[in-house]
């Protein structure tokens, strides 16, 4: 118990985990100045406001798979942690 | 009934209901610090969902983002941009720190500084600074609430009355059911303020141009450089955009009160979920944006943007809504209050006072002088918001600048081994030092970027090149004893 514990504190993102998350950085941050504009006008609203409303279900799908990612490469044992009904 | 009346009723109606939720959530519970701070760490993710997600949105969310949105235009964006990064960051570290804080029994941030660099006096420097931060954000709550339940009574109440009144409420219920209050309220609050954003964000523009759609093209017409970077400011722009996203969302969860909410969750996956599923609470924002753009149109030249959500809900919808959203605001101020006052007191007893004054100070010692420092905390936020100190300003434009300046000290501690205290405690007091010299002397963006985020840099570096040149030390978390034998946790007390 000791040890998993020890290993399980030490638990480090992976490569794969970290290029996922940086995703919504580059889309949300980084890429500003592409699409700081009101043209093309989408559903009514101006380009910015609407890609970053589409980027709030993006952003949890990303994570999402990162999630699905950690989770299949932990052992069985932790996947079935007691009590998590919600 | 009057118009006024009707608005007062609705909104004592549902701020008492909430109120009554909260001391309700402490009742036959045995309050010790370890329920009163982090709840015995048995919450399951929805409770935990609404603390993290919806404890940032206070009411600096809801008139500070119309507010931002009517009189400065797109730099209000920034907010969604650094909400939703501030959870994918989480992801990273918060439920490590979980792990670490359930072997360790940490209740606090200054309790992971304190026990990660085997320094007592780093983590009272941590609680000193978090409290310096944390009293101007609930002086802000308390502001923002005076103004809600002013607008919403149509004058009937005065700034002064609602605020006293709330605050006292506030510092009750934080005593008597600590953490469990204020997650048991927000079930209501959330609730409330998402059904209310929705209708003001949606129904404003229906009434007033026939869809959101017509709206901005009305706006675009009139106001074409509103809604493009840098909107109507000189000096908010792409560069400062970036600085401010990336900053805010590496140091949202810095805040003490969010920090140490984690450690309520039942199993550190509760944390990890929630990160995934926190950026979706983002969707009330741009709602709250429509109304703030809304009202540039229709009532332009207010003397306060803060007001123009307020403004616009009275001259559009019934009496009795502008009750609900009175009710819903005012619970919008109380409810991150409360968690913010909880947070300032647990702080400033255990993590300040005791080891600095009084070591030997017992447990149950530290939880009464935590409870008293509730009175205490609440008593300076009103007494600052009723006398409108201009000072208080400053602090709060510091605030998440300075703040974030715990980043380095917490990654560094989480994932480098050969991160030293001597390194943390020079870079955050060079990254504090540079936010409050640059910030105060109003150079604030520097060069086009965000003043807390060049101060972050500077952090950064000093940490890490202090680091090297200091001689390698152990990590506290592997040499304290209480490693050996992590305590099990009591599930049984989950809240179900």
């Amino acid at each position: 118990m000791n040890n998993a514990r020890k290993s399980e504190l030490l638990r480090r993102p992976t490569l794969g985990a970290l290029l996922l998350a940086v995703v919504p950085f580059l889309a949300l941050c980084f890429t500003v100045p592409l699409w700081n504009r009101i043209h093309p006008v989408v559903l009514g609203i101006p380009f910015n406001l609407f890609w970053l409303i589409l980027w709030i279900p993006l952003t949890t799908l990303c994570m999402w798979l990162v999630y699905t990612r950690d989770r299949k490469a932990e052992p069985a044992e932790a996947n079935t942690t007691k009590g998590d009904s919600r | 009934m009057s118009a006024s009346a009707i608005a007062l009723a609705v909104m004592i109606g549902v701020v008492g209901v909430g109120v009554a939720m909260g001391f309700y959530a402490g009742l036959r519970r045995k309050m010790d610090l370890e329920q009163w701070t982090v709840a015995g760490r048995g919450f399951g993710t929805l409770l935990v969902w609404l603390l993290m997600a919806g404890e940032g949105y206070t009411t600096f969310t809801l008139l500070g983002a119309s507010g931002w949105a009517y009189s400065r235009g797109a730099p209000a964006f920034y907010i969604m941009g650094y909400m939703s990064l501030g959870y994918v960051a989480s992801y990273f570290f918060l439920p490590q720190l979980w792990e670490l804080g359930r072997a360790h029994k940490l209740q606090t941030e200054s309790d992971f500084f304190e026990k990660r660099y085997a320094s007592k006096r780093l983590g009272a420097f941590v609680a000193l600074v978090g409290v310096v931060f944390l009293v101007p954000y609930v002086d802000l709550q308390l502001t923002g609430l005076g103004d809600i339940v002013r607008v919403a009574s149509f004058g009937g109440v005065g700034k002064t009355w609602a605020m006293l009144l709330a605050a006292a409420a506030v510092a009750a219920f934080v005593y008597t059911s600590g953490i469990r209050a204020v997650a048991w309220m927000s079930i209501l609050k959330d609730a409330l303020l998402l059904g209310v954003v929705a209708v003001i964000g949606i129904g404003v523009p229906y009434v007033y141009f026939h869809g959101i759609g017509p709206m901005f093209a009305a706006l675009a017409k009139a106001h074409p450089k509103q809604l493009v970077l840098p909107g109507n400011t000189a000096n908010l722009g792409r560069s400062w955009f970036v600085s401010t996203v990336f900053l805010n969302a590496l140091g949202a969860f810095m805040w003490p009160h969010l920090f140490a909410a984690s450690f309520t969750a039942k199993t550190s996956d509760v944390v990890r979920r929630n990160a995934v599923f926190m950026p979706l609470y983002t969707i009330t924002y741009p709602l709250v944006l429509f109304a703030g753009f809304a009202a540039l149109l229709i009532v332009p030249g207010l003397h306060d943007g803060d007001l123009s959500l307020l403004t616009m809900t009275r001259r559009t919808f019934p009496a009795w809504f502008l009750g609900v959203v009175g009710g819903a605001g005012a619970l919008t101020a109380m409810v991150p209050a409360a968690m913010l006052i909880l947070a300032a007191a647990t702080l400033f007893a255990k993590n300040f006072f005791r080891p600095i004054f009084t070591p030997a100070m017992s447990e149950p010692s530290v939880a009464r002088m935590a409870k008293l420092m509730v009175g205490v905390m609440t008593g300076v936020a009103v007494l600052f918001a009723i006398l409108g100190a201009k000072s208080i300003v400053g602090l709060l434009l510091l605030g998440y600048d300075g703040i974030t300046q715990f980043f380095p000290g917490v990654i560094l501690g989480l994932y480098w081994k050969r991160v030293t205290r001597a390194a943390v405690w020079s870079g955050m007091i060079a990254g504090v030092g540079a936010v409050t010299l640059l910030v105060l002397s109003g150079r604030d963006p520097i060069a086009g970027l965000n003043a807390g985020f060049v101060a972050l840099c500077l952090n950064f570096a000093v940490v890490i090149a202090v680091s090297l040149l200091t001689r390698a030390e152990r990590n506290g978390f592997e040499s304290s004893p209480d490693f050996e034998a992590p305590p099990e946790t009591p599930d049984k007390m989950g809240v179900s």
